[in-house]
């Protein structure tokens, strides 16, 4: 199969927990990655290692140690700015997930009666509800792209949609449930053109697709470290210093400050200032080593595999009657998640059918409730790949839900 | 994991045929309950007559586990006096807790005691509770009308 990772038993041999067996003696065909990675064992060393010999807090500790969990945190830093092609390091927010990260623009961002936020109909809800919290406290508009019914975002209208006293335009670069990779540089550049910041969401894309944040010319880019193949916990808002520096702090506390009366308070530069608290330091460090680890394979070698294997994916389900996809049909512009249905049997009941044979997928709304809705459905499976995905998992989820389907005895 | 002690015979026959589906009046109260995680829904109405549960009407998105128990519900409590339904709907959230160490009373439980099985798959619990604690919501807002 064209496109595969070279060394595809090598990287899988890097994640311990494939080699798993579940109930029944089933071995573990984990397709559930956009929901969360599984983790390689770097990352997993270099966590217990920190734990286990340079373990203190960062800034406020003078000896060695905090020296150590310093330069460990910042080093995360380092490896983050680079990751994303960031101008600055001091741009890289480290918060815990990209939840938020989205929030914070959402709390921090001026905004006033009468302005516009537009965001898209297949947002994650977590690039939703912050809008909606913010437009109400603001007494601001929220508006939305839609989407068409091949799952491409509905540009047709964006003259309309994007107007002078847009402030925001917030969409994800890669859908979590349809799997579709927006323009994003394009609609960056129509949003600057009336002066709007553009806030993206690349959770579902940093895991897959190379990201710069200055060639895709957005204002924020947030993502989450679980699904990166670094731990939970950890999340990162990249955002321009010009607006860093102007707006106001998100949450107040240790850290975040430059000195501190009863009667008020100066911030710390960025990105303290944005990073109230002990942050998640052991986090920050898995993260680094999850970064450095897919950097090492690449990117766009990482991104060919999941095209090839969600090609192949998509041809497997083509195959089943009664399946059918929702969101663009071509591997090449999309990414490695995809949402179906299975006629005549509930996701709920799929997932667990094949859950009985060790195949882990999501079945659900996928925290993205609109999106479902404006296809008509409830709930879908899910089965979602990533950089470990060998085809033999995905003939395994094809017989299973082959088996799906006699047990229900649908089709 | 046994998967036949999940779906047994009696869950998938409600499951495709379900018992009082649909929405019917008269009714003294409706609700509509989620399930936040996966999003099943049902909206249950439910018509008193004095203590007497008359009709239990419901319209339930979901998966066969809570479709289906949504129909056994709706026997089980239709036509019984409240007092009495509700504690069915005892004996069955005591069930549906007991991880699977509980021996369900078939005389209070009739083809609820199907649902043993699901008590021991944690993610499925809520499901099969999704139309009881309509049910349990919708029944005490009807009889708050009715006195
Ligand atoms: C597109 C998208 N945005 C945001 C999130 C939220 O990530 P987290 O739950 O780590 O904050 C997710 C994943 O759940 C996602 O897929």
């Amino acid at each position: 199969m064209d496109g595969l990772l070279p060394d595809l038993d090598v990287i899988r041999k890097d994640f311990p927990i494939l080699e798993r067996t579940l109930d029944g003696g089933h071995k573990l065909v984990y397709l559930d990655s956009a929901n969360t990675s599984q983790k390689p064992q770097v990352v997993i060393d270099a966590m217990v290692d920190h734990l286990e010999r340079h373990n203190a807090n960062i800034a406020r500790a003078m000896h060695q140690l905090g020296a150590e969990s310093t330069a460990a945190f910042e080093g995360a830093r380092d490896t983050v700015a680079a990751f994303l092609n960031a101008p600055s390091r001091d741009e890289v927010i480290f918060t815990k997930n990209a939840s938020e990260a989205l929030n914070l623009v959402a709390r921090t961002v001026p905004l006033g009666p009468g302005d516009r936020v537009v965001i898209t109909e297949m947002e994650h809800h977590s690039n939703i509800v912050p809008w909606q919290l913010a437009t109400e406290r603001a007494g601001a508009e929220l508006r939305w792209f839609g989407i068409t019914d091949d799952g491409e975002l509905d540009l047709s209208n964006i003259d309309e949609l994007l107007v002078p006293g847009t402030k925001v335009v917030a969409l994800t670069w890669v859908s979590n449930m349809l799997g579709t990779i927006n323009p994003v540089a394009e609609i960056a550049r129509r949003a600057h053109e009336v002066g709007a910041v553009v806030v993206l969401d690349a959770s579902q894309a940093a895991p897959q697709l190379p990201i710069d944040v200055q060639a895709v010319g957005a204002d924020f880019v947030a993502f989450t470290g679980h699904k990166v193949t670094g731990p939970t916990g950890i999340g990162v808002l990249w955002g321009r210093s010009e607006l860093l520096n102007a707006y106001p702090p998100f949450l107040g506390g240790g850290e975040m400050i430059a000195t501190v009366t009863m009667e008020k308070s100066t911030w710390a530069p960025i990105p303290h200032k944005f990073e109230a608290g002990t942050p998640p330091i052991v986090e920050a460090v898995g993260l680094g080593a999850a970064l450095d680890y897919l950097s090492h394979i690449g990117l766009d070698a990482i991104h060919a595999h999941e095209v090839a294997i969600t090609r192949y994916l998509l041809a497997g389900l083509a195959s089943v009657s009664g399946v059918s996809v929702l969101g663009p049909l071509d591997a090449a512009r999309r990414g490695g998640a995809v949402s179906f249905e299975l006629a005549g049997v509930h996701p709920h009941d799929v997932a667990q059918l094949l859950d009985s044979r060790g195949i882990a997928v999501r079945a659900g709304h996928h925290c993205a409730k609109p999106a479902h809705r404006r296809f008509g459905v409830q709930a879908s499976t899910r089965a979602s790949s990533y950089l470990y995905t060998e085809p033999a998992e995905i003939d395994a989820l094809i017989d299973g839900l082959e088996y799906t389907k006699s047990y229900f005895k649908v089709g | 994991m046994d998967l036949d002690s999940l779906y047994q015979e009696i869950i998938l026959d409600h499951y495709r045929t379900p018992h009082h589906a649909g929405l019917r009046e008269p009714f003294e109260a409706e609700v509509h309950h989620v399930n936040p995680t996966c999003g099943d829904e049902v909206t249950l109405r439910v018509h008193l007559d004095g203590v007497t549960v008359v009709d239990v009407s419901y319209a339930a998105e979901g998966c066969s586990i809570s479709q289906a128990s949504a129909s056994v519900m709706t026997d089980l409590v239709i036509g019984k006096p409240l007092p009495e339904a509700l504690e069915a709907h005892a004996a069955f959230l005591e069930l549906m807790q007991g991880k699977g160490q509980v021996e369900p009373d078939e005389d209070v439980l009739e083809d609820g005691i199907a649902f043993a099985g699901v008590a021991k798959f944690p993610a499925r619990v809520k499901c099969a509770l999704l139309s009881w604690m309509a049910f349990k919501d919708a029944a005490l807002q009807a009889q708050g009308v009715s006195s």
